[in-house]
C-alpha cells in the first residue's frame, strides 16, 4: 500500500531536457515542484571527471548512462503476424537513464523542423495530389505551425547556446546558412563549429553539384557562452567523445550545462532520484489526475499527490505511462480506433562511404555534432513527383569520432577480425568518410505501440510492445538519398564509393538511431491525438506530455530541437492554464 | 566537508551548553521584524552558519569538526534549544561569549571561535544577532564540547592564553579615513573575522598581528595574502573586482573554491553590495605586505620542460595553452594569485584533489577541476605546478615533489 506524501503543486515525471526546463521556469515563479527521475543523479562536477569521461569501453561499449534492460523494456516485431519478443539488449536505440536523460548522452544536433513538415498533409495533397500519400499512411498536419513555433525555437536555441550560422533571417537568405530553414528572428547564440577537411571537401563538392550546404547546428558549441538563466558553457575541444558520454568540457549542451545549476538553487524545487513512477493517478471519473504512485531504491510505494502532472519521460516510456494509468483510449489498428500508442515512427539511415587516397581526415578531431550539411533534398525542398515518395532527408558529411574501440571503417568483404582486418583499418583509418542520410519517416495504421499481453516488469506490468516496420514509401525514399550520397562522395574525390541502402526488415541488433517518436500525437481532433495543440490530454486537463511522443510522424531531422521548442510552447499554454484550470481546446 | 579552522589559536572554548539560567538583557522584541531582519543580515556577514552546521545537519545546530593544530573542536549548537543550544541563555551572555570568549558561567572558549575579532563587534549588533538566533526553531543536538586532548582540554589554559594575544573592545573608526572604509574596516576586523584565515599564525594559534592579512595556509589550502601587495595580493584587483568576487565568486579570470567557496555561498553573496564595496575599499587601501617575487624559471629548467609537456597533455584543453583559461568557468592562470603564492598548497591540492568552484545566484554553473591525483604521480604534479607558477608572466618558487607528496598525505590519505 503506497503511503501518501504531502501535496505538491507539480509533479514531474523524468528530469531530462523538457522536465527541468519546466522544473525551473515553474519553481521560479514559487510553486512547489517536485521531479521524479527513475535513474540516478547526475553532475559534470561528479560524474564526468575529464580523467575518467573518455572511457570508451565503459560508457561506448558498456552502455554506463543508459537504461538497462532489466528496468525496463520493449517487447518488439516486425508485424502483427508476428509473435513480440523482449529485447534483452539495446542495440537500434539506446534509450537514457538517470537526471539529464538523453540530454547527457547525445550528440548535440539541434534542428528546427521546416515549415513544411507541420502540414505535411495538407502541403503534399496540394501539391502533388492524393495519389502521392503512401498506403496506409495516418500522416496528418501538425497542430502547430512553424511560425508559431519560431520564438520558442529561438528561446530553446538561446538556452543551448547552439553554434550555426543562420540562412535565414526574418525572410532574407543569409550566405553560408541553410537556405530552405524557415525564418529565424536571429542569428544562433554562437558561431558554427571548426569544420574539417572532409567537410571542406564535401562543401565544395556539394556546391559544384549545385546544392546548398552549411554547417550543421550544434550543441557543441564553438566559443564560451553564458545562458539567460545564468549558466556558462566551455568551448568545445573537439574530443570527440559526446554521443554515449557525458562531457567533462563543459562544451554540450544538456540539462547539467543549461538548466540544472540555475533549478537546483531554486528553493521549491525538490529531485527524488532512483525513483520510478509506476502509475499517473486520477479521480474517480477518471477526468483528473490527483498525482502519481512511484517506487523508490528500497522497492517502498509512495503517492505523490499534485495539482498538475507533467509527463516528462523519454517518448516511449511517456506512452507506456499513458497505457499503465488509462489516460486516453488505446490504439486499436484492427478498427483502426483509440490513439495512445498510434503513429509511432522512426527514421531511416542511409548513405555512401567514400574511400580516399592521399588524405588525412583525422577523424578523432571530431564531435557530436561537427559537420556540414544540407537540406536540398529533405522536407518537400525538391520535386517529389517524378520519385512517388513522401519525405525527405538531411544528408551530412560528419565525424562524430574516431574513438578507438568502436570507429574503424573498412571496405565491405574485409574480415571481422584477424590481421587482414587490422591491415585495413591501418590503411582506412585516416581515408575514409561518410556522406549520410538522416530520413524522414511516416505514420502508418501497423506501426504502432501498445501493451504486451506476455511479457511483464520485475514489478508485474505489462512491457509495451513496438510493432514496427519499415514501410516500401520510407525504403524507396532512403534508397534514392544513399544514391545522392554517392553522387556527393564521388564529387568529393572518392577513389571508391559504397552505398548503404536500407534493405531487409527494420531490426533490434545495430544501433540506427534513438529518434523515436510518436505514440502519444498532438492534434486538433481527439479521434486521432492523444493531445491537444498544447500538448494537454484532451482527457485529463491537468496532465501535460512533453517530448517526441507528440510528433505525429518523424522528419529528417533529429528531434531535439522541435522537443524543447513544444515544451517552451507547452509552457505557456502551462502558465495560462494555472491561472484556471481546464480543457485549453474544447473536444 | 570537514572545516578546518584557523589554525588554531592556541585551542579551546567551550561548551556552550547549559547553564539554564536567564536573565535576559536587551534582547529585542520577539515582534521586531527589522531588528531580527538586521540580526539575520549580520549573521549572515559572520557566516555563522558555515561552522555551526554539520554535514547534512540542521542549520546552526553545530557539530561539525574544526580541525585545529590542536585537535579537533566541535561546534555547538546555537540554536534556542534550552538543553543542548543556547535557547537558556540572555542577550548579555551571547555578548559576552562574543565579546570575551567567555559562557555564562565564566568557562573559557577556544578561540576556534574568533571572538578577538567578535570583540569589535557593537553591542547594538549582537542584540541583533541575538534576536535573529531567537528566532530560529530549537534543534536538540547534543555535541561533544570536550574533543581536544590533554593539555589543551583545560580550558583555563585559555585565561594565559587571552593575556598574552586578545586584546578585547569594540572596532574605533578612523575619523581620519572615509565612512566606507570604516565600515569596511568594521566588517572585516570583526564579524567577517577574515584574519582568522588569511593571517598567519604564531605557535600557539594566536594572529601574528604584525603580518595581518599576508596569507596563510588552511586544511591545506592557501588562504592568499589579501593586503593590496602588487605580486602576492590584491594589487591587481580594483575595487569592483573584490566587490564583484565576494558576490558572484568569480572576476573575469579567476574562480573561488576551496573554504572561501563557502564564505562566498553562504555569506558575501547574500551581503548587501555597498558592504561588499566597503570591504573592498578597505583591503584596497590599508596597505600592501607581502615578499617580492623570485625571477621566473627559465623555460629550459628540466622541471619546467617537463612541466610544460604535462600541461599541454592535460591542462591545456581547459585553461588554454597560453594559460588564458576560459572566462566566467576556467581559471586565467596567468597572472593568478593563487599560483604565484609563496605556498603553493592550494595549486597542488586541486591538482590532486580536484575542486568546485562558488555557485551564485549570478553564476551559478560552479565548474569543477577534476582530480588528476591518480594519474599524476608526485614528481608530475610538481612538475606541472612549478611549470604554472613560472610561465604566462608568472614568477614563484619551484615545487618539489617531497612538498606534493606531504599534501597528498594530508589531503587524501594517501601518499603517491
Amino acid at each position: 500500500m503506497a503511503r501518501r506524501l504531502p501535496r505538491k503543486d507539480v509533479v514531474i515525471v523524468g528530469l531530462g531536457w523538457t522536465g527541468s526546463i519546466l522544473a525551473y521556469e515553474l519553481s521560479r515563479t514559487g510553486l512547489e515542484v517536485v521531479a521524479i527521475e527513475r535513474g540516478p543523479w547526475r553532475d559534470t562536477a561528479t560524474d564526468f571527471n575529464i580523467g575518467t569521461a573518455p572511457d570508451e569501453l565503459r560508457y561506448g561499449v558498456r552502455h554506463d548512462v543508459f537504461l538497462r534492460p532489466r528496468q525496463e523494456t520493449l517487447t518488439m516485431r516486425n508485424n502483427a503476424s508476428q509473435t513480440a519478443l523482449p529485447i534483452r539488449k539495446w542495440g537500434s536505440f539506446l534509450p537514457g537513464n538517470g537526471v539529464g536523460g538523453a540530454g547527457v548522452h547525445w550528440n548535440g544536433q539541434t534542428w528546427r523542423f521546416l515549415p513544411d513538415d507541420f502540414r505535411i498533409r495538407s502541403h503534399m495533397i496540394e501539391r502533388y495530389g492524393e495519389k502521392i500519400m503512401p498506403e496506409g499512411n495516418h500522416i496528418q498536419d501538425w497542430p502547430v505551425s512553424y511560425d508559431e513555433l519560431e520564438p520558442y525555437y529561438d528561446k530553446f536555441e538561446r538556452v543551448l547556446g547552439i553554434s550555426g550560422k543562420a540562412g535565414n533571417l526574418k525572410g532574407k537568405i543569409q550566405p553560408g546558412g541553410n537556405p530552405f530553414e524557415g525564418a529565424r528572428s536571429s542569428e544562433y547564440p554562437t558561431p558554427p563549429m571548426t569544420q574539417g577537411y572532409a567537410q571542406e571537401l564535401f562543401t565544395k563538392a556539394a556546391t559544384s553539384l549545385g546544392l546548398h550546404p552549411f554547417p550543421r547546428p550544434s550543441a557543441n558549441i564553438s566559443v564560451a557562452y553564458t545562458n539567460p538563466y545564468g549558466c556558462t558553457m566551455a568551448p568545445c575541444t573537439y574530443c570527440g567523445f559526446c554521443e554515449r558520454f557525458g562531457c567533462a568540457n563543459y562544451s554540450k549542451s544538456s540539462p547539467q550545462t543549461c538548466v540544472l545549476p540555475a533549478l537546483v538553487r531554486e528553493p521549491t524545487f525538490e529531485a527524488r532520484t532512483d525513483c520510478e513512477v509506476t502509475k499517473v493517478n486520477l479521480s474517480g471519473d477518471g477526468k483528473m489526475a490527483t498525482g502519481v504512485t512511484y517506487v523508490d531504491a528500497n522497492g517502498e510505494e509512495w503517492e505523490q499527490p499534485a495539482d498538475l502532472v507533467l509527463v516528462c519521460a523519454f517518448s516511449l516510456f511517456n506512452v507506456r505511462l499513458l497505457l499503465l494509468s488509462g489516460i486516453g483510449k488505446p490504439y486499436d489498428p484492427v478498427r483502426d480506433e483509440g490513439v495512445v500508442g498510434r503513429n509511432y515512427a522512426y527514421q531511416t539511415g542511409s548513405g555512401a562511404t567514400g574511400f580516399f587516397a592521399d588524405v588525412k581526415f583525422n577523424p578523432f578531431a571530431a564531435a557530436g555534432s561537427l559537420g556540414a550539411a544540407l537540406d536540398d533534398y529533405n522536407s518537400d525542398n525538391f520535386d517529389h513527383g517524378p520519385h512517388g515518395f513522401v519525405g525527405g532527408a538531411s544528408i551530412t558529411c560528419a565525424y562524430t569520432n574516431g574513438r578507438p574501440i568502436l570507429y574503424h571503417p573498412t571496405p565491405k568483404g574485409t574480415p571481422t577480425w584477424g590481421s587482414a582486418w587490422k591491415k585495413a583499418v591501418h590503411e582506412n583509418y585516416q581515408k575514409v568518410t561518410n556522406v549520410g542520410a538522416q530520413g524522414s519517416v511516416m505514420s502508418y495504421r501497423n506501426n504502432y505501440l501498445d501493451l504486451d499481453p506476455t511479457y511483464k516488469d520485475p514489478l508485474g506490468r505489462p512491457l509495451m510492445r513496438m510493432t514496427f516496420d519499415y514501410q516500401d514509401n520510407e525504403r524507396k525514399m532512403a534508397n534514392w538519398m544513399a544514391e545522392r550520397c554517392e553522387e556527393i562522395a564521388k564529387a568529393m574525390g572518392a577513389k571508391t564509393t559504397q552505398v548503404n541502402r536500407l534493405n531487409g526488415p527494420w531490426s533490434v541488433v545495430p544501433y540506427q538511431t534513438t529518434h523515436n517518436t510518436g505514440g502519444a500525437v498532438f492534434g486538433n481532433d481527439p479521434k486521432t491525438s492523444v493531445l491537444n495543440r498544447y500538448l494537454q490530454s484532451w482527457d485529463v486537463h491537468n496532465v501535460f506530455v512533453m517530448g517526441a511522443s507528440a510528433f505525429p510522424q518523424n522528419a529528417g531531422y533529429n528531434p531535439t530541437g522541435t522537443v524543447g521548442a513544444l515544451t517552451y510552447w507547452a509552457l505557456d499554454a502551462i502558465f495560462d492554464y494555472l491561472k484556471s484550470p481546464r480543457a485549453l481546446v474544447q473536444s | 566537508m570537514r572545516r578546518v579552522v584557523n589554525g588554531g589559536w592556541a585551542q579551546l572554548r567551550h561548551a556552550l551548553l547549559l547553564l539554564p539560567l536567564l536573565a535576559s538583557g536587551a534582547a529585542a522584541e520577539p515582534d521586531n521584524y527589522v531588528e531580527i531582519a538586521r540580526g539575520k543580515a549580520l549573521a549572515t556577514a559572520g557566516d555563522c552558519i558555515t561552522c555551526h552546521t554539520a554535514n547534512g545537519g540542521a542549520p546552526f545546530a553545530g557539530g561539525l569538526a574544526l580541525q585545529t593544530p590542536f585537535g579537533a573542536i566541535m561546534t555547538p549548537n546555537i540554536t534556542p534549544d534550552n538543553v543542548t543550544g543556547i535557547g537558556s541563555w540572555s542577550a548579555d551572555d551571547f555578548a559576552r561569549a562574543m565579546h570575551e570568549g567567555r559562557r555564562p558561567g565564566g568557562s573559557y572558549l577556544y578561540p576556534a571561535f574568533p571572538y578577538p575579532y567578535y570583540s569589535k563587534v557593537t553591542r547594538a549588533d549582537l542584540d541583533a544577532i541575538y534576536a535573529y538566533l531567537r528566532t530560529l526553531a530549537p534543534v536538540t543536538n547534543a555535541v561533544n564540547r570536550s574533543t581536544l586532548p590533554f593539555p589543551f582540554s583545560i580550558r583555563q589554559s585559555m585565561l594565559g592564553w587571552n593575556r598574552l594575544f586578545f586584546t578585547p573592545g569594540v572596532f574605533v573608526p578612523d575619523p581620519k579615513r572615509s565612512d566606507e572604509y570604516n565600515r569596511g574596516a568594521y566588517l572585516v576586523e570583526g564579524l567577517g573575522h577574515c584574519g582568522a584565515c588569511h593571517t598567519p599564525f604564531n605557535s600557539f594559534g594566536a594572529a601574528k598581528t604584525d603580518h595581518y592579512l599576508e596569507g596563510n595556509q588552511i586544511d591545506n589550502w592557501t588562504a592568499p595574502n589579501i593586503t593590496n601587495d602588487m605580486h602576492a595580493g590584491l594589487g591587481k584587483w580594483s575595487v569592483d573586482d573584490i566587490a564583484h568576487y565576494l558576490k558572484t565568486g568569480q572576476t573575469a579570470t579567476t574562480l573561488a573554491s576551496g573554504p572561501m567557496k563557502d564564505v562566498i555561498e553562504n555569506s558575501t553573496s547574500k551581503m548587501p553590495d555597498a558592504d561588499l564595496r566597503a570591504i573592498a575599499v578597505y583591503l584596497k587601501e590599508r596597505g600592501a605586505a607581502g615578499s617580492s617575487p623570485p625571477a621566473p624559471l627559465s623555460a629550459s629548467d628540466p622541471r619546467m620542460q617537463a612541466g610544460e609537456a604535462i600541461f599541454a597533455d592535460t591542462c591545456s584543453a581547459c585553461h588554454t595553452s597560453n594559460g588564458g583559461g576560459v572566462e566566467h568557468i576556467f581559471p586565467k592562470l596567468a597572472g593568478n594569485a593563487i599560483a604565484t603564492q609563496d605556498d603553493p598548497a592550494s595549486l597542488i591540492r586541486i591538482v590532486i584533489a580536484g575542486g568546485r568552484a562558488a555557485a551564485t545566484n549570478e553564476r551559478p554553473t560552479g565548474p569543477a577541476m577534476p582530480s588528476l591525483g591518480f594519474r599524476l604521480n608526485d614528481a608530475q604534479v610538481a612538475a606541472v605546478v612549478t611549470y604554472v607558477r613560472n610561465s604566462f608572466g608568472n614568477a614563484a618558487s619551484p615545487v618539489t615533489a617531497d612538498t606534493v607528496k606531504a599534501l597528498r598525505g594530508r589531503v587524501t590519505g594517501a601518499a603517491d
